[in-house]
Order: structure tokens, then sequence, then C-alpha cells
């Protein structure tokens, strides 16, 4: 309900004493309200800064976070008030909202920050008041534009392409973005020159050369080397046409292809030659034919895939479709008032060359814009008088809509200045967050390695235990409790590992992400399938520690099913050694995937078949791929 | 010859053209004519305040306790900061607890059933002495504020003209999708039924006290009377 109505809700009530008489049957019961009725101050405490308020205040928007029983969840009961740890300087117009009834929109503030403010605090944006309304409004979309140009931008042309693209993908692709391959950069390039061949070829055409011998007239170059000409004009338009197939074929829908603007161009830009090929060599005709050699010059405009700023511009001036509209409209209007009065006031004199309305409208046109040619003069005082003015304000309507295409422009261009930023931005972010992930990863091998150890001596642990945050325990334990729900392990890159009894650990680079490589493990597994040597498993670093003193070191996974028979030779002595933890690569029939991480139970963790060449942890030789 | 004659006929187009203009402006600035700027005037007339008397008077005056009285005021107050309703303020807000149906008519009678001086406006103690009475008052009182609310003209009788007026203003409220459908002379039917219950005389007309006596006779109407008493 709109804004205030709770406040008015017991005077409704009470005038529903008036129906009494008229009532045919008696009235239901009225609700019973056990709350307190009077009115209480209360507290409110965001972030330190205090505020207080009545209750009824509060209480007139029952289906917002403060007007409802939700604030209750913020309630603190050692300090009597509710406590929320929001943002003060918002809070200050939310509660305002509350006692004025309007909601207002600090203009400093960021939109999305308010947003969120709004949402928290069960707000519908809608209530802004009609004083902020606009700017929030304008502010939004302007923020929206933003965040849609930064998705589009993450998702660009330039990622590259789904390994299985069809041969027509990867075309279209070369084509909308040249700078993906080297082909469809040549491509590009010989494209660009022909159209510049082309452009010029058809300006030098009509210069006038020297005449051949024997004439006397200057005859444009374009008939003295016709043949020339017409080769080079061939080659264009050759290229032209298998360019514009080549995009058709290429192009994922055809028909959406077949009318755009570039398109057009393109098929403008061709047309003539085959026209004029088509046609045959006839006086009659010929004279549409020469018309149609003004199309011809419509290939500059095949440039604009070539340049950004063209198709910037091209863009401004449709996004200013309006006020150019106006612009003509205006100008047009002017126009025919000054010639009206123009013509009136030249009417009499004799010689005059405003001979009639239209007459005058060239006279206007050329005054307006300030060319003054001088072809056409008022005689008569008054028509200079009216001259004069129309000249002064001919200058004052074209100069108005400029400014708006200008801010248009600039505005568009920024925005795409801005695309190329985000990016450059984006590159740089998306390393940072593959770093970031990369620390994690490290830091969750990392607690395992520390969780083995630790089960076992309380020293270590003092060791290893850095000042990991009471989060990262728990996120890694998290993982930790995935891993043994899926059976699978963590990968990951190179990681010293804190051994130094491994003789030669070799980090496996195994760059195979996510869990279960498979593929990977069984090229590895097919490579060494007869050795002897343990092999370590991908790059899993674990290090675990065996109990010495324990016998029965029970395999634990499958991967043991179909090993050599284990003697795992870990009577070595009372000392910790850490073993690698290997498992050797089956056949394919039995994966080795799964390992069980360390675990505190009972049974002391070996994970793996451990195939040990040698006791003492010195000779331990654990080789990986 | 011919072109000074021409001249001169041009120069007089434009001699005539700029009288005109002067005389336009001439008269504007008299203010006989207006041009469109008239739209400052307008804005020194709404800033009226209206101030109630003190608490204590109104605690006197009415049945309600001084907090009762005061969380009343800080609503009035919030909602009308200049301290008055007028009628298009009154039908607006007691229209937004009728959604369906349209309540501007009944709002109308309320209106003036609230504003005892017949002011056009209601201040806060009118609004507080009506509430009064509804809320706190006794049942005598209820039901003459009552009568007077249906009586329209005020001349302490109501006929049924009144009354059905009164009566299709409050089906009006209901609007148009009701179970049962209304029809067209249901409110006839309720007027006729309602004064066969309280024209004692047969009149007519119903005075202030046949409404009081068949009202007190009723024992619905007397059980709902209590109903109200706490909405504050």
């Amino acid at each position: 309900m709109a804004a205030g109505v709770a406040t008015w809700l017991p005077f409704a009530r009470a005038a529903a004493v008036g129906w009494l008489p008229l009532a045919k049957k008696s009235m239901p019961k009225p609700p019973v309200d056990n709350s307190s009725k009077s009115d209480e101050i209360l507290y409110v405490n965001v972030s330190g800064v205090r505020f207080q308020t009545w209750k009824n205040t509060l209480d007139r928007y029952p289906d917002t976070l403060l007007g409802s029983s939700e604030k209750e969840f913020f309630f603190n009961e050692e300090t009597q008030e509710y406590f929320f740890d929001r943002d003060p300087e918002m809070f200050r117009h939310i509660l305002n909202f509350y006692r004025t009834g309007k909601l207002h929109y600090p203009r400093h503030e960021c939109i999305q920050a308010f947003d969120e403010e709004l949402a928290f605090y069960g707000i519908v944006p809608e209530i802004i008041g009609d004083c902020c309304m606009e700017e929030y409004r304008d502010r939004k979309k302007e923020n929206q534009e933003r965040l849609a140009e930064d998705t589009e931008a993450t998702e660009g042309a330039d990622a590259p392409l789904p390994p299985d693209s069809t041969q027509r993908e990867r075309l279209w692709r070369a084509f909308e973005n040249p700078h993906t391959s080297t082909m469809a950069l040549v491509f590009y390039y010989v494209t660009g020159f022909f159209i510049a061949v082309s452009v010029i070829a058809n300006i030098v055409e009509t210069v006038p050369c020297r005449p051949p011998k024997g004439s006397v007239k200057d005859l444009p170059c374009g008939e003295k080397y016709q043949v020339a000409f017409f080769c080079m004009d061939t080659a264009c338009v050759l290229i032209f046409t298998f360019e514009y197939l080549m995009r058709l074929f290429a192009a994922p829908s055809r028909c959406k292809f077949m009318r755009s603007v570039m398109s057009v161009i393109d098929v403008v830009a061709i047309m003539p030659y085959y026209i004029g090929l088509v046609m045959p060599e006839n006086e009659d005709v010929s004279g549409a034919f020469v018309t149609l050699r003004v199309f011809r010059v419509f290939r500059i405009f095949k440039f604009s895939r070539h340049s950004q700023g063209l198709r910037i511009l091209g863009y401004t001036l449709k996004s200013c479709a309006s006020e150019l509209g106006f612009l003509l409209f205006s100008l047009t209007m002017a126009i025919i008032i000054f010639a009206t009065v123009m013509f009136y006031a030249e009417k009499g004199t004799k010689n005059s060359d405003f001979t009639s309305i239209p007459a005058s409208f060239w006279y206007t046109i050329v005054t307006m814009t300030t060319l003054g040619y001088g072809d056409m003069v008022p005689g008569t005082i008054a028509g200079k008088i009216f001259g004069s003015i129309c000249s002064l304000s001919g200058v004052l309507v074209i100069a108005l809509p400029v400014p708006v295409i200008v801010s248009n422009f600039s505005r568009i261009y920024h925005q795409n200045q801005r695309a190329d930023k985000m990016r450059a931005q984006q590159k740089v972010r998306m390393a940072r967050i593959r770093m970031a992930k990369k620390g994690t990863a490290n830091a969750f091998l990392q607690y395992k390695e520390d969780r083995g150890i630790g089960d076992r001596d309380s020293d270590s642990t003092t060791m290893c235990v850095k000042n990991r945050s009471t989060f990262e325990h728990q996120h890694h334990h998290l993982l930790h409790c995935l891993e043994k729900t899926t059976l699978c392990m963590t990968e990951s890159a190179f990681r010293t590992s804190r051994s130094t009894s491994l003789s030669s650990q070799q980090g496996a680079h195994n760059n195979s992400t996510g869990c279960c490589p498979r593929r990977a493990r069984r090229r590895a597994a097919m490579r060494l399938a007869n050795s002897t040597v343990s092999v370590s498993r991908g790059s899993i670093q674990e290090l675990d520690t065996l109990h010495s003193k324990t016998t029965t070191i029970t395999p634990q996974t499958r991967s043991s099913l179909n090993a050599q028979p284990t003697d795992l030779k870990l009577n070595c002595g009372e000392q910790d050694f850490t073993a690698a933890i290997i498992s050797i690569p089956t056949p394919p029939a039995n994966t080795p995937d799964e390992s069980l991480p360390p675990s505190p139970a009972p049974i002391p963790g070996i994970l793996r078949n451990t195939r040990a060449t040698a006791c003492t942890y010195d000779t331990f030789k654990i080789s990986s791929l | 010859m011919e072109r000074e004659e021409h001249s001169e006929n041009s120069l007089h187009t434009i001699a005539i053209i700029l009288m005109c203009c002067g005389a336009v402006k001439m008269l504007h600035m008299l203010g006989v004519i207006t041009v469109d700027d008239k739209a400052d005037d307008d804005l020194e007339m709404t800033m009226v305040c209206h101030r109630p008397e003190g608490l204590d008077q109104l605690q006197a005056q009415t049945n309600f306790s001084k907090r009762e009285l005061q969380v009343l005021y800080r609503g009035f107050k919030n909602e009308c900061p200049s301290g008055v309703v007028n009628e298009d303020t009154f039908k607006q807000i007691y229209s937004q607890f009728f959604p369906h149906g349209d309540a501007s008519q009944y709002a109308h009678y309320l209106f003036n059933a609230f504003d005892t001086a017949h002011s056009g406006s209601i201040m806060f103690e009118d609004f507080v002495t009506a509430l009064s009475i509804l809320l706190r008052g006794t049942v005598t009182e209820k039901l003459q504020w009552t009568f007077n609310l249906y009586d329209i003209n005020r001349d302490g009788y109501i006929n049924k003209e009144e009354m059905t007026d009164i009566v299709r203003a409050i089906y009006d409220m209901m609007g148009k999708y009701t179970y049962p459908v209304l029809k067209t002379d249901t409110p006839k039917q309720h007027v006729d039924a309602f004064f066969q219950k309280m024209d004692k005389n047969r009149d007519g007309v119903v005075t202030l006290d046949e409404f009081i006596m068949s009202c007190q006779e009723d024992e619905n109407i007397m059980r709902s009377l209590q109903l109200f008493e706490n909405v504050i």
C-alpha cells in the first residue's frame, strides 16, 4: 500500500461505525492485537551510529525489513537495540524514507551500492520520489550499459574458438576478426588494397589525359586506356564478388547477413559492373548505364569494415537521427518562410532573380548556410533587410543541433575506447585470478600434507601450521571431505615438496586440470607398464608418513589389487620417513584414480602401494613422469 | 520611379508589421492579454498552516489520553504537514483502503461528517473529536454521529433520497465484481428494508429519536458498536 496508509487505518476503521445501522448481519469480531499499543522509541545502531525513531514510523511500511518482524533477527539483547552492520550514510536516507514517505537518491553515491542497500532493507526502488527519479534512472541505465559491455568484452570475440568448430564457423570468425589468423589478416589487407585501387581507378578515369595522336580535344583517361581500366575494374570486382560469396557461405545466418548494411554495400558496389556486362551497348540505355556507374563510388564505404572510426561515425549519425531530423525540419520551415518573404519583397523589381518562391529557396539556403554565392541578391531595401535577418537566423538554426551530435559522437567513441580498455583489464584480471586459484590449491595440498603429519606427531604440526586462518582450515577441511566423497584427488602443478628425503623428486608437470584426468594417466600407465621403478602417479606428490611401528599396512585402494604383491618393507627402523605416494599405474581396466587421502582413521595412512626398492628413506627412488 | 514606389511599399509593409508587434507587447504589459507566463502567481496560495489547540485542551475535550493524542497527532502531522486535510486528499486517503471500488462518494459524505464547521478542510481538532466520539463515545453519541452522517443536508431528517445516496455510495465501494452480483435495485431494496425498520410512524422520514430508538432495539447493532472500541 502507499505511503502512510497505515497511519490512517485506525481512522478508516473508526469510520466504519457509519455502516452499522445499515448492516444486515452482525459484524465479525475484530482482530485481537496483543502488542503494546503505546508508541515507543526504537534504537537502531548502524555500524556504531545510533539512530532513534518511533516504532510507528517504522511500522508505516510493513513490507520492508524495518517495518516487519524481520528486524527482530537483528535485535541485540544486551544493548537492547537493533544492530545492522551496514553503511550509516545510506541508512540515513533509508530512515528518511520512513519519516517522510519519499525516498531520495544521494547523487554522490554509487548506484550499485545504493541498490544493494535498498535490496537489503526490502525497499523497492520504484518508490524513489520524482525529484530524484530521473537521476536514478539515468545512472542505473548507464551502469547497466557498462555491465553489458563488460560481459560482452569477457565473452569477446577474442576468445579462442571451441576446438570442434566447423570449417564454416572458422571462416566466419576469420572474416569478423582478421587478427585471429594470419590468413585472415592477409585477406583483410588484400581486400583493403583492392578497394583503394578501385576507388582511385574511378577517380583517375575521369582525369583528362593527353589526346591520342591526331586529335586535338583532351580525352579523359578512362577512354584513352579503356582496356587497362576495364581489366582493373574486372579484377577488383572479381575479388569483391569472391569475398562476398565467401562471407555469404560462412555467415551463421544467411538471411540476417543479407539484410545487414555491409552486405548491402557490397552488393551495391559490385552490381553496376555485372549490369554493365549484361546490358547491350545501346545508345539509349547507356545513359542509364552511366548513372549506374555512379554507384561504383559506394565501394569506398567498404572501408568501414576496415576502419573503426568510420563505423563509429555511421553509428553516431544513426543515433542522432532524431536531432538531424529536427534540424532538417526546422531548416525547411525557416527556408519556406524566408523564401516567401523575399519573394514578395522583391516582387516588383525588374530583372529580379526572385521569379518564384521555389526560385527563392536557392537564395535562402545559400544565405542561411552563410555560403553567399552572390548569384542572387536582393535589390530592394526591404529585401536587403529580410536578407540580413535570414542570414543571421541561419547561423542560429544550424548551430543548434551540432553540439548534440558532437556529444553523441564523443560518448560513443569513448564507449568504444572503454571496451578496449576493458578487454585489456580483463586479461590482467584473469591472470590474477588464475594465480590466486593456484595459490589456494597449493595451500590445500599443503594442508593435506600437514594433516598427515599432524596425526602422528605434534611437533611437526607446530612446524607446519602456518598463519592459517580459521577460514582456511575450514575451507580445506571442506575440500578434503569433497575428495573423500568423490574419491578424486586435486592435482596441482609442480610444487616443491618438503621432503628432503626424496632423492630425485621430479615434479610432474602434469598440466591436466580437473579431478581425474584419466587420459593422461592412462598414457603414463602405458609407458611405464613394465617399469620396475615405482612411478609416481602424475603429479600427486603427497607425502605421507608411515607408521613405522605398525606392521600391517593395509593398502586401501583398488589399485593395490592388481599391483605386484606388496611387500611393504616398511620396517625400517623407527625413523619417520616420508614416502612418496606412488601408485603403480595399472592397465586401463582399473585406473588408479582413487586414492584416499590420509585419514585420521586408526588404520595408519598408507594410501597406495609403495614399491620400495629400499628401506631407508635415503634410497627411495621415485621418479615421476 | 517604379522601383522607388515598390521600395516604399515594402517599407510600408515593414512599418505595419513593427507597429503590430509593438501593440501586442504593450497590451501584454498592460495585462490585458497574457501570454503563457502566469505560473508564478499560483505558488503563493498553498502555504496555509494550522496549529491545533494545546494538548491539555484537547485532552479535556476528547476522551483520549495524552499519549494517544500524541500518537494521533504525530501520524496526522506526518501525513499533512500543513495541519489541514482538504477534501481531495481525504478522498485519496480513503480510497486507498478500498481498491476494488470507488470510494470517492462515500468519502465525500464522510468528509462532511468530519468537517463539522463546514470550512472545507479538516483540522486536527475535527479529526480527533470525531474519533473520540466513534471510539470512546457513548452509544447515543455514536448513533448521533451516524445520524449526522446520513443526514446529508443537515435538516434533521433522513429521507429516502439521502438514504439511497448513502447506500449507493457504500455499494460503490464494493466495486463491480461482487458475489452475488449486484443488481441495480439492490440499494433500493436495502433502503426500503432500512426504512421499514427505522421509520416508526411511517411518515417517510427518519428523525433522530426514531433512529436512536430503533437502533437500540436491534441487538446486532448494539453488539457491533462495541467492536470498534479498541481500534487505537
